[in-house]
């Protein structure tokens, strides 16, 4: 029961959160959007009895890089994205339609996704389980992920860098 | 009624599917390179939340149950350093022109 209300009411939050996020012309209120949605993702997880990674999503996405997106927009002081001269364009009308074909396409193909019965008390995606898995099966992915990491850190330090070239 | 209501594989799948093409709607339509950069972090949580929902509904008994979330676990690391050098990107593409409308950077166009 408790299960059937989290992931409605995570479900629409989410989705509303993602579609608040497309129209939201001020990207203050777009990124606010997006928060509002990666909770709703974090109780999907929940729901999913997957608690490690709804921990995760609360830290990492909606605090640590979301934070970071605030950051660079209040950085950047950018004003409300401009009205579009035509209301319907070619690109916009094409991006709707084959959207929309997508979603019916998908839909059609989960129809026919059949789950396994598993029992009630099904262990699964428990932290004690991931931090099993992180230093035996996923040991070599983990140290890679590391090097991603630091890549990313000194990348993003060069590129953003202000140079005087003279 | 609550029979119909219960979440079940394909429910999470739709909410996944759902998600994944609203951001992408929102990369065609949107012009303000942060915004795009925002759906495209909506994409790879929808697709987080699938793998999740396979790894739940339709791992073997036998086998590991977690590695649905361990895959997550690594695709959100990827994701936080995709945003930092995204980020860092368009810092310096508002230091060439003070504006980050992705129409006014076409300097690659042949």
């Amino acid at each position: 029961m408790i299960e059937t209300v989290l992931f409605w009411v995570c479900a629409i939050l989410g989705i509303a959160g993602g579609i608040g996020l497309v129209i939201n012309r001020n990207p203050v209120y777009a990124a606010l959007s997006l928060i509002l949605n990666f909770f709703s993702i974090a109780g999907l997880y929940l729901s999913l009895r997957a608690e490690f990674l709804a921990v995760i999503q609360v830290l990492v996405y909606a605090g640590a890089i979301m934070v970071l997106f605030l950051f660079v927009i209040m950085l950047l002081n950018l004003s409300d994205e401009p009205k579009r001269e035509k209301t319907f364009d070619i690109a916009r009308g094409a991006a709707f339609i084959l959207g929309f074909a997508f979603i019916i396409e998908m839909l059609i193909i989960f129809r026919n996704a059949t789950p396994k019965e598993l029992p009630e008390d099904f262990s699964f995606g428990k932290t004690e389980m991931i931090g099993k898995l992180l230093m035996t099966d996923y040991v070599f992915p983990f140290e890679v992920i590391s090097v991603v990491l630091i890549a990313a850190l000194l990348g993003a330090v060069v590129v953003a860098k202000k140079y005087d070239y003279k | 009624m609550s029979e119909l209501l219960t979440p079940n594989l394909f429910l999470y799948l739709a909410v996944g599917a759902v998600m994944f093409t609203i951001g992408t709607v929102g990369v065609l339509t949107r012009r303000n390179a942060i915004v795009v950069f925002m759906c495209v972090e909506l994409m790879l949580n929808a697709v987080n939340l699938t793998l999740v929902t396979f790894s739940r509904y339709m791992s073997p008994e036998s086998g590991n149950a977690a590695d649905g979330s361990m895959f997550v676990f690594f695709v959100m690391c990827v994701a936080a350093a995709e945003a930092v050098v995204g980020l860092a990107i368009i810092i310096s593409l508002f230091r060439n022109k003070a504006d980050i409308d992705i129409n006014q950077f076409n300097i690659f166009k042949w």
